[in-house]
């Protein structure tokens, strides 16, 4: 079986792309702000499992070498492991803005659903292409693709 | 020696923006003085390594490489500037200083304000210089962070809403480029531009992770460069950010996304690929296509003036794009030249919208109604520039579609339906970008307030306003008539004699400045050729081996 051996040797890759469809879908379908970034954070959470997984070597261990080490020992990949370090800092700074605006919204719009915000801008006049020849369902669709 | 200027020019605004912050403690207005010396120094830099690279102006020519910490190639990370970055190098130094000029009076005012601003100098900077797939993720995410930063720093909430908007779809773009680049590091074990060259050709051009690599890293530009389905963030953010961010990250923030594009596309997978997989190629030309169409279309279809130059970007990048994907040497001299010919017309465009704006409380098409007789020069530059956005010749922008469109006739010569499709589309966008400025031109100009004061732009759509008619109107002008625009409470005025122009004179004198550059550049078109050469001939050069 096909499926199977995917399922049992290649897992990582498997639930990378579970994880990154999850947090696309909660970033499009969700209509919680918050947990539109929370969507993101899965989003890039998967990318990094998916660059953890790519640096595996089979027997490898820790890529931390000590003073004296062992003759013939493998060490996974360290390369990927640094990427993934950088790509959390970037990760949660993002998440940090994210926030911050969120806070911004809040305190201006009282609400954090989408669907209230918009019908509080559409009142105030400033909902972001709300002029009658933009079709609404491209406004939504943007962040889909 | 001149290596050691590419690290500065990306490490200089960054601390300088911690400088600008440290100040800011003890002194209230340390912000402007910060900035403006060091995009100063910048411009220097960025001259410096122009002179290093391009022959033409007296250097050695060839790229300019630093290896950061002494690791070479491919171990550590390279900095790289050849003919394409440092072109750019130069348009992000002059448009940084030049938005600064605007930026004293129109603000956002404050430190922090003037921190992020030579963060998003020194990410876009980072982005021109990198010569790794992964340091471009990082500088690519600086640029992104920044730029939703002062997108919302207007006050309005309307801002803070566009910004998480452009924060979402930006992260996700910018993610499936790193996703892109983890399917390559797959396949090659490198990180290296050029390494990543011979690499990727040993896999093989075909390789299923090199083709999903390409596919990833292109739809994560897609986003970032605002292609057809995945624009919408582009018209808010222009829209609700500050008039002078607005201004910087048109001419900026996309251009250095579509300038990844061109350097990833060709240095790291070159031409043989594209050559290699057509229906790769194929299918971004259709997605460009329908982008140059669309954007240009939605453009016709604005009453804002921000949306409506935002609606055009969309299309201006899908030119862009499209011309990238035909891939003949002619197409990609007009990608280039197309480039840094938007970035430049699209600061003065916006620079000339903030300005009226500041002057005269100006938001959409029908609020220039007869502008032209009140602010003569600011809207004559906003004209100039309008009609170098169509594509009339002399102007940068008419050389710039004119090479996209001979490469794609071209392309379409030897075989390529794609190529005269691109043609064509490139031709009804034209038409399209004629049908919005020109509205401008006629609101600018031709548009008139009668008796009652109302709004007279229908009247005079129907073949223009009789010569009486204008007289009349002017002595209406003259006395104030309720139609017009008026400059808005303490709108700097301009103390030159003879300028009826209510917006901040060193503004104007920018304005003035980049239109002349914009016009005075379509003169340059062997002199582009000429610069460009080297890359274009490495480029294809690589691909016949």
């Amino acid at each position: 079986m096909v499926v199977a051996d995917v399922l049992t040797e290649q897992h990582a890759y498997v639930t990378f792309t579970v994880l990154l469809c999850i947090g696309l879908y909660m970033l499009i379908a969700n209509d919680h702000l918050v947990k539109k970034i929370i969507g993101l954070n899965l989003f890039q959470t998967a990318i990094f499992l998916f660059f953890v997984a790519s640096a595996y070597v089979d027997g490898g261990s820790v890529p931390i070498i000590p003073k004296k080490p062992p003759a013939g020992e493998v060490y996974v990949s360290p390369l990927p492991h640094v990427i993934v370090l950088t790509a959390i800092v970037v990760g949660v700074a993002l998440t940090a803005v994210g926030l911050a605006l969120c806070i911004r919204i809040y305190t201006e719009y009282g609400t954090l659903r989408v669907d209230v915000l918009r019908e509080v801008m559409r009142d105030e006049g400033t909902l972001p292409g709300d002029e009658p020849d933009e079709v609404p369902t491209v406004e939504d669709g943007g962040e889909s693709a | 020696m001149t290596d050691v200027l590419l690290p500065l020019m990306i490490v200089a605004p960054i601390l300088a923006a911690t400088l600008a912050l440290l100040l800011g403690l003890r002194y209230d207005r340390a912000g402007w003085p910060v900035a403006a010396g060091t995009t100063t120094v910048l411009v220097g830099m960025a001259a410096a390594l122009a002179r290093a690279v391009y022959p033409q102006i007296g250097g050695e020519g060839g790229r300019v490489i630093h290896e950061l910490g002494g690791w070479e190639r491919p171990y550590g990370i390279e900095l790289v500037a050849d003919e394409l970055s440092a072109a750019l190098v130069v348009l992000i130094t002059l448009v940084s200083l030049a938005t600064l000029v605007f930026a004293r009076v129109a603000g956002p005012r404050g430190n922090a304000f003037y921190a992020g601003y030579l963060l998003l100098t020194g990410g876009v900077l980072g982005v021109a210089l990198t010569g790794d797939m992964f340091n471009m993720f990082v500088f690519l995410e600086i640029t992104g962070l920044t730029t939703y930063a002062l997108v919302a720093s207007d006050r309005a909430g309307a801002s803070a809403y566009a910004a998480l908007k452009y924060l979402m779809v930006g992260t996700v773009g910018a993610s499936l480029y790193l996703i892109g680049v983890g399917y390559v590091f797959l396949a090659t074990g490198s990180l290296n531009m050029i390494d990543l060259r011979s690499a990727i050709a040993e896999v093989g051009y075909t390789d299923p992770l090199i083709q999903a690599g390409f596919a990833f890293v292109v739809a994560g530009f897609a986003l970032k460069i605002a292609l057809f389905p995945m624009h919408t963030w582009q018209p808010d953010a222009y829209q609700r950010a500050p008039d002078a961010v607005t201004t910087y990250i048109s001419a900026l923030v996309s251009t250095a996304a579509a300038y990844a594009l061109l350097r990833v596309t060709y240095t790291v997978f070159t031409v043989e690929f594209l050559a290699r997989n057509d229906a790769i190629t194929t299918g971004v030309m259709i997605a460009a296509g329908i982008s140059i169409v669309a954007g240009s279309a939605l453009a016709a279809m604005q009453t804002d003036l921000k949306r409506t130059f935002a609606y055009s970007s969309v299309a201006q990048f899908g030119m862009i794009a499209a011309a990238a994907m035909i891939a003949n040497e002619t197409a990609l001299l007009g990608a280039i030249v197309h480039l840094l010919g938007h970035g430049l017309m699209k600061f003065g465009l916006f620079l000339a919208v903030g300005m009226l704006g500041l002057g005269y409380g100006v938001e959409t098409i029908d609020d220039l109604a007869s502008l032209a007789r009140r602010a003569p020069y600011t809207t004559g530059a906003m004209t100039v520039l309008g009609l170098a956005l169509v594509g009339v010749p002399p102007s940068i922008g008419m050389l710039g579609k004119w090479y996209i469109a001979l490469g794609a006739v071209e392309s379409g010569a030897a075989g390529d339906p794609a190529g005269l499709a691109v043609a064509g589309v490139i031709f009804v966008s034209t038409l399209l970008t004629l049908a919005y400025v020109g509205r401008i031109v006629e609101q600018l100009y031709f548009a008139g307030v009668d008796e009652t004061g109302h709004d007279e732009g229908v009247h005079a759509a129907d073949g223009g306003v009789a010569e009486g008619d204008r007289v009349a109107e002017d002595e209406r002008a003259a006395d104030d008539s309720v139609g017009l625009a008026r400059p808005t409470e303490g709108a700097p005025e301009v103390p030159i004699p003879g300028v009826p122009d209510r917006v901040p004179p060193a503004s104007l004198a920018v304005l003035v400045g980049a239109t002349l550059v914009a016009v005075g550049l379509g003169f340059a078109g062997f002199l582009a050729f000429e610069l460009f050469e080297p890359f274009i001939q490495e480029v294809f050069a690589y691909a016949g081996r």
